[in-house]
Parts: C-alpha cells; structure tokens; sequence
C-alpha cells in the first residue's frame, strides 16, 4: 500500500471552524424554545438529608420545574455498574438525584429548570434543604482503619475491592535478595479539567419520534445505549451526538453522570428541548477527579543492582462511588512493573470509599501512579547501592530482542499483558543524550558554587494501548460530492481524529486527506463501537478505518477491471484517479467510478453521464450476485490484546531552596508509539500530556478539609499550568512497530503525563541532594518543597 | 456561575457617585475594574442590592504630578486603569518600586480593566498595589457628601478585604511620594505561577546618606498578614546603621518575626513568615544596589564586608 | 442623575464592525450577551471567574474579560470577537494561518481567546522575544496543547 500520507505532519481539517469561532460545542447549540438546567448540590460531605422544601424554587418567576428524587419514578436507580469485577465486591454508583443522603459536597440532590440559567441559579438558592450532618471521611488510611465511619453503612471498613495480582514468588526472591529497600509513596488527588465543562442538550423531537442528545461525553454510542434502556426507547429513536468537545481527558466518559439522566428526561417530560452548561466551580465538584493512591512498596535487589522483585500494596481512592469500577488500581498494578525484567512481583490493592468526588480514569488512569512507584524504587536502590541511576535502568530493562515479554499479569481489559514490541535502552539513550547527561555533574557543580540549586531526573515507562472491545468505521465514496465519507462513533476531544483518520484512508484511495470527511461521535452514524479512551482510537478505529478503505480499494479495483478488462491486481489509485498500471489512459476519476458502482436508472451529475457511456450490454443482474452498491464498506477492528506504548522523558530544573520555587529549564521527551499516522498531531499529544504531568507534580491538587469541604473550588486554587510554567518540550522518537495490528500502531494519547511527577521527584532530590532530600509525595507545592530542606537542616 | 439579581446605576461623574453611595450605602457596591468584583459576584459570595458602577466617570482616570506637604509625589485617580500606569513610561521611571510592582499585578487582560483605586480599596493583603502604597507611606483622598479627607496609607488598611472607608465614602484619588535623593527600591515576589497573588511580597525602599549610613528605610509585607504590613523593628534596626549584608539577614529574620500569618491551600503559615524574611533581605540586597551612584560616580551601592549589627 | 436604578436597559454598541442593541437585564454578563443575545458563540465561558482566558474579546481594541463585564457596561463601546478576525468565507488571519501550520490548537476551545490576546499583543509588540510571547501568553489558560506550537505559530505569524 502507498504511503504518501500516512506519517506526515498533514495540517488538520477540522482546524478553520476552530479558528473562525465556528466550533460546534454543546453548549454553542440553542435549539429554539430552549430553557436551561441547573443543579442543586450537597453542601456537606457527609449527611442525612432530612427534608427538601422545594417550594418557592417552584413560585419563583421563570421556573418550569424543580425536580428532587421522588420526581425521577422509576428511572430513580442507580447508575449501571459499568466495568465490573470480581475483585470489586462492595460496588456503589449514583443515584441521579440523591434521596436519604449525600456522600460527598456536589453530589446532586435537586433539578432545576428555568427559562435562563440565571433564573434557574436564583431557584437553586430558593430551595431549602436540611441536612444532619454525618462524620466525614477524608483521608484514605484513616478510611480503614478500625472503628472509622462508614461512607456506605454496608460496605466494611470502606472497602470496595481488594485485588491481589502475583507474578513469581516474591517471599522467596526477597529472601535471597542481597538487599530490600523500602518505602512509603503518596500521589495526592488532582483532575483533567478540560478547559470545555461538561453540557448537555436534549430535545425530543415529536415528529421524528426521536430523542437527540448533545453530550460531551467520549463515549456516545454507550450513552445512546444506556438512554435507550433506561428511557424504554428502541436504540434508533435515540441519537447521542458529541459534537465537537472542548478536551476529555478521562474526565467526560461516565455512564452515568447524573445530569446524562436528568437532562434528557427532562426534555422528555417537558416537551421542551433542555440545555445545562456546567460551569467550572461546579465541575471542580461535580465532575470526576483522580489520581489519589497511597503506596508501601518494597523493592528487592541484588548487589549488582539487578531488580529481583517488588511488593507493592497500596490504597487506592475511589472517592464517594465506583462508577468505572476498579479500573485505575487494575491499571496502577499491571503498569507498575513498566519497562524492567521483574521476574517476582506482589501487588495487592484495596480500593476505599471517602466523602469525595467519586474517582474515574483521568488521561494516564493509574499509570502515573504506578511509574511513580517504580521509578522511586528504582531510584532508592540505585541511591542505596552507590549505583548511577541510568546504569541500573539499562540493567535491567527488558531487551529489544526480549519480545514478546510477558509480564505475567492480567491488563485491564482481561488480556495478558504481553509487550508486543519496543526498544527501551534507545530511547533511554536518545533522552541522556539530548538532556545532556554527562557533563551535567560539571555543571551542577559549578551553579552550585554560584548557590544555585539544578537537578536532572529521568523516568521511564510502558503503556498498555489499543485495547478492544472494538471499534468500527463506515467508509464510503461520494461520487458527487467528490468526497470520500467516513463515519466512527468514537467521540473527538482534540486528538484530530478528522485528520489522521482521513490519512489513512487517502492513501488507500489515492484522495487527498482534505477530501476525506470524518465524522466521529454521532450514534446516527455509527452504530456500533465504545468510545474515546485509554489511548485506543488511533489503534483500534485506525484500523478500522484502514480495513473499511481497503475493502472499498478493493471493490473498487473490482469493478475498474471489469470496465477496463484488467486484473485487480493490476489497478492503480494515485491523483484522485483508478487506472491500469502502465496503461493509465484506461482510467477514471475514482468518483466516476462510484457514480458507476450504483446502477440506478437516474444518477445526477457530469460523471453519471460520462460514466454511463462506459458499461457496456452485459448479461446477468445489474447488481451482481453477492455485491452491494456504492464504493461502501463497513469494518471493524478487535484487538486481543493491549499494544504496548513506551517512552523515556529527561528534564532540568532548578530549585530555590529557600522559597521552594521551581523552575523547568530543559525537558526531553522520547516517545515510542510504533508507527506514526500524523507526527505533528503525536507530538501535540505529548506535548499537552506533558504540561499535565507538571501539573501533577507542582500545580495541581484538589485540597479538602477534615469535614470533606473542597478547598480548590475555583482556578484561582487549582492552578493550571500556564505558558510561564510549562518549558519548550523537545520530542525524539523511536519506532517499534505493533505487530498486533495491520498499520503497526501504538496509542499516544496519555503518554506525555505518566512519567512526569518520577522524574520530577528524582530531579528534586537531585537538586537538593546537598541536604540529602527523598521526595516521596507528588505534587509539591513551595512550602513543602521548602519543608524537605528545613528538615533535613 | 451566574450573578444574583441587583438593580444597577451607573453615575457619570463624582457628585452623583457619592449620592448613590449615600443613599444605598452598605446595600451598595462600588464596581470599579471588575477583576475582583465580578468573580463574586458570579459566585454568589457578594449580593448586593445596587451595583454603583463607576467605569463611566472619566474625571477618575488620571494621572498628574502633586506636592502635598512639600512632599513631590504622583496622583493617581482612582479609576486609572492599570494598563495605563504600566504604559506611562516617564511616571514609572520617577516611582521605581510601582514600576517593578505593576508587571506582577495579574495578566494584560486582569491589568487593561483593573484601577489603581479598585485594588487599593479591595485591600487583598496579597496585592502588589495596596503594598506599595503601604511601603511609600502614600495618602488616599476619600469623599461623601459629607465632604473630603484624606487617609495617610497607614490608616487605609483595618483588615484583608477592610479599607478604612465608611458606608457612604468612595477612593477618588492615591498619592504616591517620589523617592528622596540616594534611595533605591526593588519590590520582590514568590507568587505559585506568573500573574497569580503574591504568596508573599516585600517591598523595600532605602535611602542612604552619603557617609552609607541608611537614612531612611521602608519595609513593606504582603500576602502574611489580614493587611500588607510593614516591618517596624526590622526599619528600626537598620535607621541609622551602616548598610551590610548580614545587617539586612538581621533585618529579614526580624520582619518574619513579627508576623502572624494565615496558611491557606497555597501555603501554610511557617511558609508565609520564613520566605517573608527571605524576601525581605533581597528586597535589601536589591534596593541597595539600585541606589544610584554619587556625582563622582563612586557607588554606595557596593556593600562593604559584614561589620557586627547593632 | 442618568442612572435610575435599573434592572433592564436598553444597549447599543459596535461588535466586529456592525452596530446591534438589544435590551438586557442589567445582570447579564457580557459574554452571555455575545453568545446568547449575538449567536457569537465563538467567545466561550471556561471558568466565569476571570482565570481561564477562554472570554477574551476585545474592547476598544484591548483585550478584557468578557465574563467580568455585564453587557450594560460593553454600551456605546467597540468590540471585537474571533468572528471578526477575518470575513466570512474570506481568507484567514495571519495569525490563524499561523495556528493552522503549527498545530497550535488541539480541542479548539481556548483557541478564540488566544487570537484575540494575540492579536493585540502583537500590534503593541510586533517582534517579541519568546519570554515576552509566553509572558502574554500566561492568561489564556490550553489543558490540551501544553502551549508550544502556539509559541511556534506566534513566531511564524511575525516572521511572515
């Protein structure tokens, strides 16, 4: 197959709408007669609700509805519990609208409908709730510690799930191991935050008998699916479309946030199309967060410093609910052992309910964590053992000619995880190379002498891409439009899906990727596959589409022989035109050849006319037994597995230790994710990943009190990363192929933010290695990074 | 986040600013920039009956030289936007420490709305504008209609969010004094990112005679206390010394000590005080060498060896 | 005194070149006025409280927040949205070309509020150093594209 797009930096098309303000984000569309929701939500962490007076909420002028649990009838249930497990023993989701009690502040106890989201904001103070307040639980070890109070009265100790995940025998090696080094890590809770908060617009249509629904959800078709059982609706006569969405990051993929149940029924209900636009206050509180995990781990090593085996138990936070079940620590455990030989491993993890936000994946879902932990350790003994801390990686990564390697557990979507290909000691060796490792000592040396405090830090990681169940694309050439059509229901958060798809697919049919229209995220079109997540859609709808093009190049090729009595094999698609090879003036332009494909009496345009003139008398059914009209195909891709992604990321920065500020003056980032549909696009990925990931390790962190109040309720405290923080961020690649899939690609979608916080802590405890500092918790605002200092004298 | 229902004036000049402030009163909220204002109100933590917005009287913005006590100095309006104090190049250059304060006040956006007098009203003790103010030992003319006064800056500050203003009262204008001779000034700042409030600010002023002895010292805190503060015995200590390193170390370690700090999510109490003493001593070792050099162009900005404090 | 105590009043201002009014409850903020009012939904609303960027319009040719003006405010004024950075179906800014090449958008959602930003940073600045660049840079707030490519395309549009 030709390549001419496939791996260039091809511009984006969805780009002019972005830049001209002609993005279509859920909250840009007001269908007419719309009237606007807003949500009343808990106050409390923990509580008995024991009365709601939604009385003059309901008088106030401009009010259509008010809605608290007992309004719901029967579609009061609990969310689906949508990833179950057999470890996950005591699961909990949300009710839309919470009826006895609240579990965490923003949980939703009322609905509010109003002409104006003003008015309906004004309603919301109007209503009267009284709460009996319950003990809060806050902190993840005090959750199950004995006697602690109960989050959920049936669950014991505040456990959800307990999972055990073993390779080896991990007493043993820590019995002959030459040393054990241990200790205590902590990744304190932070959120995607897209910079688009979540919307949703319902609106029943009464002529079409259908629902539609605007959503910023990644994962349309689940939602239609949902709807369609929850509502009593066949699944066509509900359309969930994700227009174009402001970034998801994890964030926007649930079934269900309540508002997806509470918007559409009311656009049911009231006739009325519904629209609510979450605002970012509310999104600190309403919408998802991540990344609380508390780790003891051991690592076992020989004097050599060959890794002999790791023991790992951690808490993981699940917050109020488990509405992804128990994906994150799965993730956090399988990913940990990264790229080394690590032939005995224990994990063991108990996933614990606390009055908080309720915790789902968020762009690196468990994989931050689990290199966190793995990169401290390796570091620690490296530390111990007077060893350099990249001479103990080469040691003991796992080999480019090591593949297949089992690690020997079970990934999360129930498949081994096998790494399928990859070069970790190259990628490692481009990052030093370009972070300029050998003659940093010198020069740390030297700024310290002028009292400037520099430290380098390194991290390495693998990720689990491309994960099934499936994905599918529905190709078609349009002979008028001169358009090649192509429909997923993957949802599109950024990631220019548009575009690398449409590569793909223009080399396949000789078009340009410019003339190649992709349309993601609509139900309508697409009406199978699961949705945008885990870095999987390159991979696995990327296939897809390659196996959707493909049939139709060779049905194409088909019927082009036919017309120019050659053999399939010898047709060539390049400039927009199908011809003999060799011969090209026996050729048509491919739409030509579409308008041809379809043999109906009235086919309108120049190219019918032209192409008519072509089919020659013939004997048997216009439409041949066993073909189907139109240059049309529709395929799916179903990976068995996970594909592995790698990367290797290096960085400089410099500390003041006095007031605990930080500065990033060089990053390096060497990223593998097999072969490249768009590297500009890729690039972008990593990119943004990164500034998430310094993010997490100096920004951003969702701060409680001990009574479960949220005190980072605005972006005046929770801070992104702006153009001052985030360094210029230099990408290297190296190129594994997967050998799991036809076009030989990885995912990228997470890999900038998972090794972001390791390398940061081991370049912390380098810079400050004069006062013998370990940085054990991330992030680190000043005052704490000033604290390691101080307490080391 | 959507603002609660208030009824709304917008008065064109002075005279009718001051009687909707003394008919509404604390039912009224002056609306001057916005940057503050606006936030709290589209989180619902202020509703007032009446918003007074000011942004229409244009006898406000300005900006000109003033005497007051045989003191030279600046008047600035109360509704001169902060962008333009950033763009008047010759004004910045006779206030040294406001030039080296206004680029940290926010972000072009935040500075294009903000006022010279809505920030010093907000008094939030971690902004650069009420701390300069403070340091320079500057002077606020506030009107009712039951006339003028004028507050000396060390009174304007009661508490964080709390000027000295009454219900009826309004900021028109702040004067702010042109360093004396031999005087070199430095505002410094740790802020979490670019353009965010101060986590703590000091801002020195120092003014040498020409045997190097200090003549006369501001020190000025923000962000570790209700109000920006300034550091009484740490001035103390150094009137009247020979400038020295270790002197403005002494200095540093006094002027946290005296301070009493509320933590937040940003930062803790130990944090605030410590990094003020910090701050401190480079706002010092700064301000000393911006001193500008003596007519023979020997320098006192040169610090001489450690010599024992007194 | 002009200002009777309102709750409703009637504007009239210039957006992108066209004159529009409309009568407004005094509490409306001014990007709720562009995006409802207008159909100018190319300003977007990331955080309402004045830190994201994502509302920047200009006015008089400066930008501001336009989630920290109420409309009765933006009367008698001149703004600009991203909808007038270039005409309808006409060629693009040299700045969104610059976008474009760079691939300095990924979502799109904060990306009208950087133009705008930009747009006047660079008529005050027509040759910036990069520190002066990620400075201007530093109120719009990008969750996707970790700010670099916008960096990049900045240059581009000054070199070009």
């Amino acid at each position: 197959m030709p390549t001419r797009w496939f791996g260039e930096p091809v511009r984006r098309n969805e780009d002019p709408r972005f830049l001209t303000g002609k993005g279509n984000f859920v909250d840009d569309i007001n269908p007419p007669g719309a009237v606007h929701a807003a949500v009343l939500r808990s106050s409390l962490a923990h509580a008995r609700i024991t009365r709601i007076d939604v009385e003059a909420a309901r008088q106030l002028d401009g009010v259509l509805a008010v809605w608290t649990w007992e309004d719901l009838g029967d579609l009061w249930r609990p969310s689906p519990m949508v990833v179950p497990h057999d470890a996950l023993t005591h699961p909990k989701t949300q009710y839309p609208l919470a009826k006895d009690k609240v579990n965490y502040v923003g949980e939703a106890v009322a609905l509010v409908v109003a002409t104006d989201r003003y008015v309906a904001e004004d309603a919301c103070d109007l209503i009267e709730v009284e709460y009996e307040p319950l003990p809060a639980i806050t902190d993840t070890e005090a959750a199950v510690a004995e006697g602690a109070p109960l989050v959920h009265e049936d669950v014991p100790n505040n456990v959800a799930a307990t999972l055990t995940q073993q390779v080896g025998d991990v007493e043993r090696a820590f019995d002959e191991a030459d040393h054990v080094f241990s200790e205590r890590l902590l990744i304190e809770r932070s959120a995607g935050q897209p910079m688009e908060t979540r919307a949703i617009a319902a609106q029943w249509d009464e002529l079409e008998r259908v629902l539609t629904v605007w959503d910023t959800t990644q994962a349309p078709l689940s939602i239609r699916n949902g709807l369609a059982v929850l509502l009593g609706l066949p699944e066509n006569a509900v359309r969930v479309v994700a227009p174009d969405v402001g970034g998801g990051f994890g964030t926007k993929i649930m079934m269900f946030y309540p508002e997806e149940v509470l918007v559409p029924l009311a656009a049911m209900r009231l006739r009325r199309p519904v629209k609510w636009a979450e605002d970012r206050r509310e999104h600190l509180i309403a919408s998802n967060h991540e990344r609380g995990q508390v780790h003891e781990a051991s690592i076992a090593v020989r004097a050599d410093g060959t890794i002999l085996g790791i023991k790992d138990v951690f808490l993981h936070d699940t917050g109020a609910y488990t509405p992804y079940g128990i994906v994150v620590p799965i993730v956090t455990s399988t990913q940990l052992p990264g790229p080394y030989r690590l032939p005995n491993y224990y994990s063991e993890s108990r996933t614990v309910y606390t009055n908080k936000v309720p915790v789902t994946p968020y762009r690196g879902a468990g994989r931050p964590h689990g290199c966190f932990v793995m990169e401290r350790l390796v570091d620690l003994a490296a530390r111990e053992l007077g060893m350099d801390r990249a001479e103990i990686r080469f040691k003991n990564f796992i080999q480019p000619d090591q593949f297949p390697w089992d690690v020997g557990l079970t990934f999360q979507d129930g498949a081994p995880t096998r790494y399928d290909s990859g070069n970790y000691p190259e990628g490692l060796r481009i990052a030093l190379e370009h972070i300029g490792y050998d003659n940093f000592p010198q020069k740390q040396a030297e700024l310290r002498e002028q009292g400037r405090y520099l430290g380098l830090g390194m991290a390495s990681y693998v990720e689990g891409t491309g994960i099934g169940p499936y994905e599918g694309a529905h190709v078609r050439v349009d002979g008028t439009a001169q358009k090649v059509i192509v429909a997923t229901c993957v949802g599109t958060q950024g990631q220019g899906h548009q575009t690398s798809f449409a590569q793909i697919v223009a080399d396949e049919l000789g078009v340009r990727p410019d003339q190649v229209v992709i349309t993601t995220g609509d139900s309508r079109s697409m009406n199978w596959g699961s949705g945008t997540y885990a870095s999987r859609s390159a991979v696995v709808t990327g296939n897809a589409v390659g196996a959707a093009s493909r049939t139709v190049r060779e049905k194409t090729a088909q019927l082009a022989a036919e017309l120019f009595e050659a053999s399939p094999a010898d047709i060539e698609f390049e400039d927009e035109r199908v011809f003999v090879r060799g011969s090209p003036e026996f050729g048509l332009p491919l739409w030509d050849i579409a308008v041809v494909a379809n043999p109906i009496r009235y086919a309108y345009g120049t190219q019918a006319a032209q192409a008519i003139k072509l089919l020659k008398n013939r004997e048997g059914p216009p439409l041949p037994e066993g073909t189907d009209p139109g240059l049309e195909a529709r395929k799916y891709f179903s990976p068995a597995q996970a594909t592995f992604a790698s990367g290797n990321h290096a960085a400089i920065l410099e500390v003041d230790p006095q007031t605990g500020i930080v500065t990033i003056l060089k990053y390096v980032a060497v990223h593998d994710c097999g072969r490249v549909i768009n590297p500009m696009i890729v690039e972008g990925q990593v990119h943004g990943g990164v500034a998430q990931g310094i993010g997490g390790s100096f920004y951003e962190r969702l701060v409680y009190d001990q009574d479960g109040q949220p005190l980072s309720t605005t972006f005046m405290d929770y801070l992104i990363p702006t153009a001052m923080e985030v360094p210029e961020i230099e990408c290297y690649h190296v190129e594994t192929p997967s050998p799991l899939n036809p076009l030989g690609i990885k995912g990228a979608g997470e890999a900038g933010v998972i090794p972001v916080p390791a390398l940061m802590a081991q370049a912390l405890d380098d810079a400050l290695s004069p006062w013998g500092v370990r940085v054990t918790e991330m992030p680190l605002n000043p005052g704490q990074i000033r604290e390691l200092v101080r307490e080391r004298g | 986040m959507k603002p609660p229902p208030f009824a709304y004036v917008d008065p064109h000049n002075v005279a009718e600013a001051l009687d909707a402030l003394g008919e509404y009163r604390d039912e009224g909220k002056v609306l001057a920039g916005g940057q503050s204002l606006v936030p709290l109100l589209n989180m619902r933590l202020a509703q007032p009956r009446v918003v007074i917005d000011l942004n229409r009287i244009t006898e406000l913005d300005f900006i000109a030289a003033r005497n007051t006590n045989g003191a030279e100095g600046i008047t600035f309006g109360a509704m001169t936007r902060q962008r333009s104090v950033e763009d008047a190049q010759d004004v910045l250059a006779q206030l040294p420490m406001l030039k080296e304060a206004i680029g940290w006040v926010g972000h072009p956006q935040i500075r294009n709305r903000g006022t010279v007098g809505g920030s010093i009203a907000h008094a939030d003790p971690a902004a650069e504008l009420p701390l300069v103010f403070r340091a320079l030992d500057g002077a606020a003319t506030v009107r009712s209609r039951r006339g003028s006064r004028t507050i000396p800056a060390s009174d304007f500050f009661v508490y964080t969010f709390t000027p000295a203003l009454e219900a009826d009262e309004m900021l028109v204008d702040i004067w702010l004094p042109l360093p004396a001779p031999r005087t070199g000034q430095a505002f410094v700042e740790v802020a979490r990112r670019h353009g965010d409030f101060a986590l703590v600010a000091a801002a020195a002023s120092l003014t040498l005679d020409e045997h190097r002895v200090c003549s006369d010292v501001r020190i000025a805190i923000g962000g570790a206390a209700p109000t920006p503060v300034r550091a009484t015995r740490a001035e103390a200590a150094l009137r009247g010394q020979r400038v020295s390193l270790d002197a403005f170390r002494q200095a540093g370690q006094l002027a946290g000590e005296d301070l009493e700090p509320t933590a937040d999510v940003h930062a803790d109490a130990a944090y605030r005080r410590e990094v003020a003493g910090v701050l401190t001593y480079r706002a010092l070792k700064l301000a000393l060498e911006r001193v500008p050099p003596e007519p023979d162009g020997s320098s006192t900005a040169a610090p001489k060896p450690a010599e024992p404090a007194r | 005194m002009t200002g009777v105590i309102d709750t409703v009043r009637d504007i009239a201002l210039t957006v992108n070149g066209e004159q529009r009014e409309g009568r407004v409850p005094v509490r409306l903020l001014l990007s709720d006025f562009l995006r409802g009012h207008l159909g100018l939904t190319g300003t977007h609303l990331g955080c309402e409280h004045g830190v994201c960027g994502c509302c920047t319009v200009l006015m008089d040719g400066e930008p501001i927040r336009s989630c920290l003006l109420f409309a009765v405010q933006a009367d008698g004024h001149a703004l600009t949205t991203v909808e007038g950075l270039a005409p309808d179906e006409g060629p693009l800014h040299p700045l969104q070309e610059a976008f474009r090449e760079e691939h300095a958008l990924q979502c799109g959602f904060c990306t009208p509020g950087f133009l705008i930003t930009l747009v006047s940073f660079l008529q005050r600045n027509p040759d910036p150093s990069d520190e002066q660049i990620r400075e201007a840079l530093s109120g719009n707030l990008c969750r996707c594209t970790g700010y670099q490519n916008i960096v990049r395309a900045v240059k581009r549009a000054v070199s070009h």
